[in-house]
């Protein structure tokens, strides 16, 4: 696929470090050129220097025969007339720009193709504070992922001691505990992942165990893995800054949050924007004197969410000292999030990730309703739509057992809409004769990027589909 | 260094318009041959020659008002107007002197209605009209004030909404920005005043007399053309209509004038003041009806709803009326209802007292304080409408509590002082502060300020005035620094 990426900040790079691994061609443009040369160095890809709202820029990076476009320029203003540019003049089929507004969403009269022309919106600071909520709502969870408009989730979680499922084979699940449909897709056992999953293998407390289930029951799986906790009430949030401040406001209603913040004009703002029941504090989240006086010792869960990955951590590190229940940092940088991931630190949030899944789905080839990224980066799971039949397609109308999957990839749930009057969708948690039916959405666990080529093309319609 | 000279040209023009005012009860006074066309007649005629030499003597001395020269207008026209506006009572009331004349009309004007005239339905309908016509127009002024004035003064409450209403306000400067603020007010205010006029008309009143409660209605001033005020018509029908139009007159008409512009009446929805304002009526009516109910007072909810609606109402809106004599009831409900009307109406309204928003400011800046101790370095600032009330505001909200509390205690001193016994004392400068009327005691809702000495009635005068012009605006002319050049 060839892929014109417009601005080389965080998201640009991030964007960029994801898809290239992926045989993509991709052309970075920016106006900075020592910034574009360390890309290009670490990075198998085209750096174009020079203003990308002009044509003539545009046309050198190649994007007459572009597939996509993605603009993650830091204005919002560039991103819209960029992908009103590429659609206009050169016809780019997708165009999708970086939006800090939030008035501006997907499918928006003004961003349809008459309009600015904007397939899809991503806005990154939202998809990590959607990313964030989720993990505070859970937080025994290390990543909770949604499919099929939030039927559907992929929960990551470490097997601790003492849950009904530790140290048992997977063949006793369903006598462990009842009622609940769940499937394991994947363990990872100290950063690798365990190579066939069989009745007989056991979960050991450590592991890193992932499940999908239908939403709902996330509760419930979560017990069945480690002893649950408390439920957050308390929570501290260190930097007000877009992803401090989105995250206070939506869920100010359900918990007791504090935020620190460094800068006191910032601090203003703050207490301006949020509700009375929200205590902004002015000071440095590393100072231990201010978080013991603001009882640090007695949070449910601590989040480092300012933009600096050291500070995060340094944060995070001194709550968990002065006891703070759980830490969660924010980490830019993947080898500090691959470093302190599981330490000290219980969840490193990595904002790349947050965001790559909604590009992803473009990328994929096939009918893909949602991808998400895991264990940064080395594992995806896809939501593919089944189309076509038998005849066109190798996955409709077949079981799971023949389909041939790559190994270790698995079906692990399956949305199928029942025709009646509601249009209800309920979730099948598959077995090996599960037969696939057209129009079914499909959750497939890829545990190695490598396979997710092998996966797209079974899903594939072939060519005598269309005749 | 203000002019004097120069505010006084304008002051000149002012008392002629006025002059032309006193045609309206004059009209009255001709076609009902109520003996006052005489009165009416002279006064009219003195007034509009006083305005005129006034004018005219220092018309060498006329140039742009600065800011400073607006305390010495605005308080020059609000004890100006007052006098002019006595001539009329005195030379129709036989008997009544200037102090208790003066007393009336300022009264009036600063839509207080405290009154010192025992016998209101004897007297000629014209010189009622005249009395409750000065509310109007009392209530007019005080608005444009507020709203338009004030702000540009740096006191007064309405300051506070500088940010949130719309363009014409925003803008600091005076002329023609002023004129056409001042006219769409008007527009609203006189708009209100006719839907006020046919609503009592439609619940049963003569014409004069929904003309007069009107007008004493839309001022929230509270005088009325009869001794019984209210309890005249002992109606539920009229009671209500009051009841609606005084918390209408309540709410800035800044707001209104903001809702009409941009024909929405979100603006009033969500702004802070107006919903206190009405969380605080609404919880002290029920509160006071039950608590009538469970003294055994009345015998059924709805007749205590109905009764401490109207009264609490009246009072807490600063206008006056009563329905009966409610300091028959056990002595908490009319304590609470004066407290009330200490500081419930917004600012910018025809109201008196301290104001709903600097109330909302305080226990703001009160609870701000409480959350600091426990959290140090906490960043709280008071927020109002979704944003950060400066220091500055704050400071200024605290000093005119201070001041305010100081006059409070320092009448109610001088009228102990002078004789009068203390409860007396107390409510009559609490009720003329705040511009509500009625006291309790011997000033309460079934007597007046009649019985009170010349000195006394001065002080309530003086207390009325400072209450009106927002204490700071008439204080800063008796500080040096305001004078020297």
């Amino acid at each position: 696929m060839k892929i014109v990426i417009l601005g080389a900040g965080r998201v640009g790079e991030s964007v960029a470090e994801s898809l290239v691994s992926e045989r993509n061609d991709i052309t970075v443009i920016d106006t900075d050129p020592a910034r574009l040369q360390a890309l290009q160095d670490r990075l198998d890809l085209r750096g174009v220097v020079g203003n990308g709202i002009q044509p003539s820029v545009l046309r050198e990076a190649g994007i007459e025969d572009a597939d996509m476009l993605i603009a993650c320029a830091p204005l919002d203003e560039t991103n819209l007339v960029v992908c009103k540019i590429a659609h206009d003049l050169f016809n780019v089929p997708t165009t999708i720009a970086r939006i800090r507004s939030p008035e501006f969403e997907t499918g928006a009269p003004l961003l349809e193709k008459t309009g600015f022309a904007v397939d899809q919106v991503i806005c990154p600071e939202q998809s990590v504070t959607a990313y964030v909520r989720k993990l505070v709502r859970y937080p025994q969870a290390l990543q909770v992922l949604e499919f099929a408009d939030g039927l559907v989730s992929l929960i990551a979680v470490r097997a601790v001691a003492g849950g009904p499922l530790v140290m048992h084979g997977l063949a006793e699940i369903p006598s462990l505990v009842p009622d609940v449909e769940m499937r394991i897709v994947a363990i990872y056992r100290q950063d690798k992942a365990l190579t066939e999953l069989i009745g007989t293998t056991r979960i050991e407390p450590g592991d890193e165990v992932f499940v999908l289930a239908a939403t709902r029951e996330i509760s419930t799986v979560l017990g069945a893995l480690r002893k649950m906790d408390r439920p957050v009430r308390r929570l501290m949030i260190a930097g007000g800054g877009k992803v401090g401040l989105r995250l206070a406001r939506e869920i100010h209603a359900e918990y007791q949050i504090k935020i620190i913040e460094f800068n006191p004009a910032r601090c203003n703002y703050l207490a301006t924007q949020l509700p009375p029941d929200v205590l902004v504090l002015n000071g440095d989240a590393t100072d231990e004197d201010l978080m013991t006086e603001e009882n640090v010792a007695d949070m449910d869960l601590f989040l480092a969410l300012t933009s600096d990955d050291e500070n995060n951590i340094m944060a995070c590190l001194l709550a968990k000292r002065l006891g703070a229940h759980r830490v969660f940092a924010l980490i830019n940088r993947r080898a500090y999030a691959d470093l302190v991931q599981g330490s000290q630190i219980d969840i490193a949030i990595s904002p790349a990730h947050a965001v790559i899944g909604e590009l992803l789905a473009f990328v994929r080839r096939g009918d893909v309703a949602a991808v998400h990224s895991l264990r940064r980066g080395a594992a995806e799971a896809l939501e593919v739509v089944v189309r076509g039949d038998r005849k066109t397609c190798k996955v409709a109308g077949r079981r799971i057992d023949e389909i041939g999957l790559p190994d270790g990839a698995q079906i692990g749930a399956i949305v199928r809409t029942i025709h009646d009057a509601e249009g209800t969708r309920e979730v099948i948690i598959p077995h090996h004769d599960t037969v696939i039916r057209t129009d079914d959405h499909v959750i497939v666990f890829v545990p190695h990027k490598r396979m997710v080529r092998e996966v797209e093309k079974l899903f594939q319609v072939s060519a005598t589909f269309l005749f | 260094m203000p002019a004097p000279l120069a505010v006084i040209a304008l002051v000149g023009r002012l008392t002629v318009l006025f002059a032309l005012l006193m045609l309206v009860p004059l009209a009255f006074a001709w076609f009902n041959h109520d003996r006052a066309e005489h009165a009416f007649v002279v006064s009219t005629l003195i007034t509009a020659v006083a305005g005129l030499s006034m004018s005219l003597a220092t018309r060498r001395f006329r140039r742009e008002l600065q800011v400073k020269d607006g305390f010495v207008l605005v308080s020059l026209t609000w004890t100006v107007l007052p006098a002019f506006a006595a001539l009329p009572l005195m030379m129709a009331i036989p008997g009544l002197s200037f102090t208790d004349a003066y007393f009336e009309t300022m009264s009036g004007i600063t839509t207080t209605g405290a009154t010192v005239i025992v016998g209101l339905d004897q007297l000629p309908l014209s010189v009622n009209v005249w009395r409750c016509l000065l509310v109007l127009v009392g209530g007019l002024g005080i608005i444009v004030l507020a709203v338009a004035i004030l702000p540009l003064l740096g006191v007064g409450g309405a300051q506070l909404f500088k940010a949130e209403t719309a363009g014409p306000m925003k803008d600091q400067k005076l002329t023609p920005r002023i004129a056409d603020t001042a006219r769409g007010l008007w527009g609203v205010y006189f708009g209100l005043a006719l839907a006020c006029t046919l609503a009592f008309r439609w619940a049963g009143m003569s014409w004069s007399d929904a003309f007069m409660h009107m007008c004493a209605t839309m001022g929230l001033g509270g005088f009325s053309s009869h001794d019984q005020s209210f309890g005249y018509w002992n109606s539920p029908v009229i009671e209500a209509v009051a009841v609606v139009f005084m918390m209408l007159s309540g709410v800035n008409f800044g707001l209104y004038f903001v809702a009409t512009k941009r024909r929405s009446l979100r603006v009033l929805w969500v702004n802070a003041e107006v919903r206190a304002y009405v969380v605080v009526m609404a919880a002290s009516v029920l509160l006071i009806a039950v608590y009538l109910l469970a003294h055994g007072t009345y015998g059924s909810l709805a007749e205590a709803l109905r009764h401490a609606m109207f009264n609490v109402v009246s009072i807490a809106t600063t206008t006056g009326f009563a329905s009966l004599d409610y300091a028959q009831w056990p002595v908490f409900v009319p304590m609470c209802m004066l407290l009330l009307g200490c500081f419930a109406t917004c600012a910018g309204s025809t109201g008196g007292g301290v104001k709903m928003v600097r109330m909302l400011l305080l226990v703001k800046q009160s609870h701000r304080e409480l959350v600091r101790i426990v959290h140090p370095s906490v960043v709280n600032p008071v927020v109002l409408g979704g944003e950060a009330v400066s220091a500055r505001v704050m400071q200024s909200v605290i000093a005119f509590m201070m001041i305010y509390g100081a006059s409070l205690t320092a009448l109610s001193m001088v009228l102990v002082f002078a004789g009068l016994e203390p409860v007396t004392a107390f409510s009559a400068v609490i009720a003329c502060l705040n511009n509500i009327g009625p006291g309790l005691g011997e000033v309460g809702p079934a007597g007046n300020y009649q019985g009170l000495s010349d000195f006394q009635t001065w002080v309530c005068t003086f207390a009325m005035l400072l209450g009106r012009l927002e204490l700071l605006s008439l204080l800063v002319l008796f500080t040096p620094q305001f004078w020297r050049r």
